[in-house]
């Protein structure tokens, strides 16, 4: 805290307009971008490097045994697949609604800023709050099964909670926002005359969409699909409460858990959170290093 | 999606929403998502009302004691006085250290600035569970973890990148001119920043600070893992509530989930009304 109130003071010494052409190190910002910096490295990278560490560290000498041990184990090489189960499908359906949803939104001006505000409030209620509030909600007696069978719609009550449906929906209510803002912004970065030019050169709405507007929204899609699988990836507190956490949704994320919290085996938890770091990391790099390879013009947005 | 082809472009803009099939779609599908989340939420908020609720559309009959049960079995003013001290210290620290970086993220060129930027951003992108473990035993050794002081240490590890994306499309946008010509009147830089660029960066600050506080009260992982008993913030006594289910009556878990949920909300709505939302995640491709 000292250091950052310090390293207020000297920031403007290099005005933007002189700033990036010179060669040598610019120490103000070199400052202001340190307690930052520092932080980072200090409470993210080294905990990481450290577990990296702390899960090579066994006592049969074998530095790969907690990942051995975790691959061998059909309990726990399961958490990977249980996961996925979950991860993926919820992240594809996000998807498959939210880029309509931002294309045809893309223009809209009205209630843009009221329709926005509502989608973020899943965000800021947090997967545990949204987890409790389903558990009546959509239980047997809840009002989404009351409506159905009012509509119809099914004959008895259909059982959408303590199992992989529960944990699915709450992870979808809770990571569309982040996804369809995500589009939402790519989206209307588009230029509008490259959809005029193609209508009048004869493009139909469907040619429009599949042929301008979805090559030019692949960046964004890319984003979107990378951020939303890596924290749906990370299900925890929802796949104990709406899931069975000793069945069918026994995550990753559980397994690491149990093994610091209740086996109190802090080697082969490290291992299994490096594991899932891993994993989440891959795919940032894999879509997000994609991503660059698509066309990046004047026509993704002013803003970038 | 079956729009006229003939239709200029100006007129399809100006056609009303209730003639296009695609219009339709997107109404019903924001009513149904609206729907849900109006769902659960008052869901919550009549059971949390009801004196007992079996089957029915509506509770049987309503009553204000699980309130007051809520506030004694989960020993709520503590609770909360932990959730505010660890979401102000959070975001004020996360401020101090967030706004300079952004400061000079937002107005200078330098090599290795998308890197920086990048590695800034990668605490946000990798989810909580996944470092906190590796954190929360660290934190654990060091017999940080366990009270306040850790709890406050990892909440910071997400909030402070978090200041910075929302602080940097918000400085960008304050003409560098104005700095410009309060040096050339012979200001000094901590005169510029102070007098300058402070003042019209507070809107910023301010949106900035309550989206922060409203994460990190919502955000579990972290305080759950590094947390002692007298250390829980809200969310944490919520989990922990309903893991004891047997214990608690569904009722006065909902009031304190009533109680959270309020809090939030207001701190959001306020928020929102300083910032747009499409601004912030729109810099998160970079």
């Amino acid at each position: 805290m000292a250091r950052s109130a310090g390293t207020i003071a000297p920031p403007v010494e290099a005005l933007p307009a002189v700033a990036g052409r010179r060669r040598r190190v610019n120490w103000p910002v070199v400052a202001l971008l340190a307690p930052a910096l520092i932080l980072v490295l200090l409470l993210f990278i080294y905990p990481l490097a450290d577990g990296i560490r702390l899960s090579l560290h066994t006592k049969s000498g074998n530095p790969f045994a907690n990942y051995g041990d975790f691959f061998r184990d059909a309990r726990q090489r399961d958490t990977i697949w249980n996961t996925l189960r979950l991860a993926l499908p919820a992240t594809l359906i996000n998807l498959a609604v939210a880029i309509p949803l931002a294309y045809r939104m893309r223009r809209v001006v009205h209630f843009r800023r009221l329709l926005t505000g509502l989608f973020v409030i899943p965000m800021s209620l947090g997967t545990v709050l949204i987890a409790q509030g389903m558990l009546t909600f959509f239980g047997p007696a809840g009002w989404f099964n009351k409506t159905l069978i009012a509509l119809h719609l099914v004959g008895e009550p259909q059982r959408l909670v303590h199992n992989r449906t529960g944990v699915m929906i709450s992870l979808i209510i809770s990571e569309f926002p982040v996804t369809f803002l995500i589009l939402l912004a790519f989206a209307s970065g588009i230029d509008p005359n490259l959809e005029r030019a193609a209508q009048m050169l004869g493009a139909n709405t469907w040619q429009r969409f599949w042929r301008i507007v979805f090559p030019l929204m692949i960046p964004g899609i890319a984003t979107a699909f990378a951020l939303s699988f890596v924290a749906t990836f990370a299900v925890f507190p929802s796949a104990v409460m709406l899931g069975q956490p000793a069945g069918e949704t026994r995550v990753i994320a559980i397994a690491a858990w149990q093994a610091a919290y209740e086996q109190f085996d802090y080697a082969s938890a490290s291992a299994i959170a490096i594991i899932m770091a891993a994993i989440e990391v891959l795919v940032l790099a894999l879509v997000l290093g994609a991503r660059s390879r698509f066309y990046r013009g004047p026509a993704s947005g002013g803003k970038g | 999606m079956s729009t006229a082809v003939e239709s200029m472009p100006r007129r399809e803009r100006t056609r009303p929403w209730f003639l296009d099939p695609s219009g339709w779609l997107m109404g019903a599908f924001i009513l149904f998502f609206i729907a849900l989340i109006g769902g659960i939420f008052f869901t919550v908020l009549f059971d949390s009302f009801a004196r007992t609720w079996f089957g029915g559309w509506l509770p049987d009959a309503y009553t204000t004691k699980w309130y007051s049960s809520a506030v004694q079995e989960f020993d709520l003013w503590q609770v909360l006085k932990v959730t505010l001290i660890v979401a102000i210290t959070v975001v004020v620290v996360s401020l101090l250290i967030g706004v300079p970086a952004a400061y000079a993220l937002a107005r200078h060129d330098f090599p290795g600035k998308g890197l920086v930027f990048l590695f800034l951003l990668l605490p946000i992108m990798v989810p909580p569970i996944t470092y906190g473990i590796p954190l929360a035993t660290l934190l654990y050794e060091r017999d940080l973890a366990g009270r306040l002081i850790g709890v406050i240490i990892a909440n910071l590890v997400p909030a402070f990148p978090f200041v910075i994306i929302i602080m940097v499309p918000f400085i960008e946008q304050i003409d560098p001119n104005l700095e410009r010509a309060a040096r050339i009147l012979g200001a000094s830089p901590l005169q510029v920043f102070v007098r300058v660029l402070l003042p019209l960066a507070v809107p910023g600050m301010l949106a900035a600070g309550l989206l922060a506080l409203v994460r990190t009260i919502a955000l579990f992982e972290l305080t759950f893992l590094t947390s002692g008993a007298s250390s829980q913030t809200l969310v944490v006594a919520l989990y922990y509530a309903t893991s004891s289910a047997g214990i608690r009556t569904s009722q006065s878990i909902d009031a304190m989930a009533v109680i959270y949920m309020l809090t939030t909300t207001v701190l959001l709505v306020l928020a929102l009304r300083f910032i747009n939302p499409t601004q912030i995640v729109s810099r998160t491709r970079e």
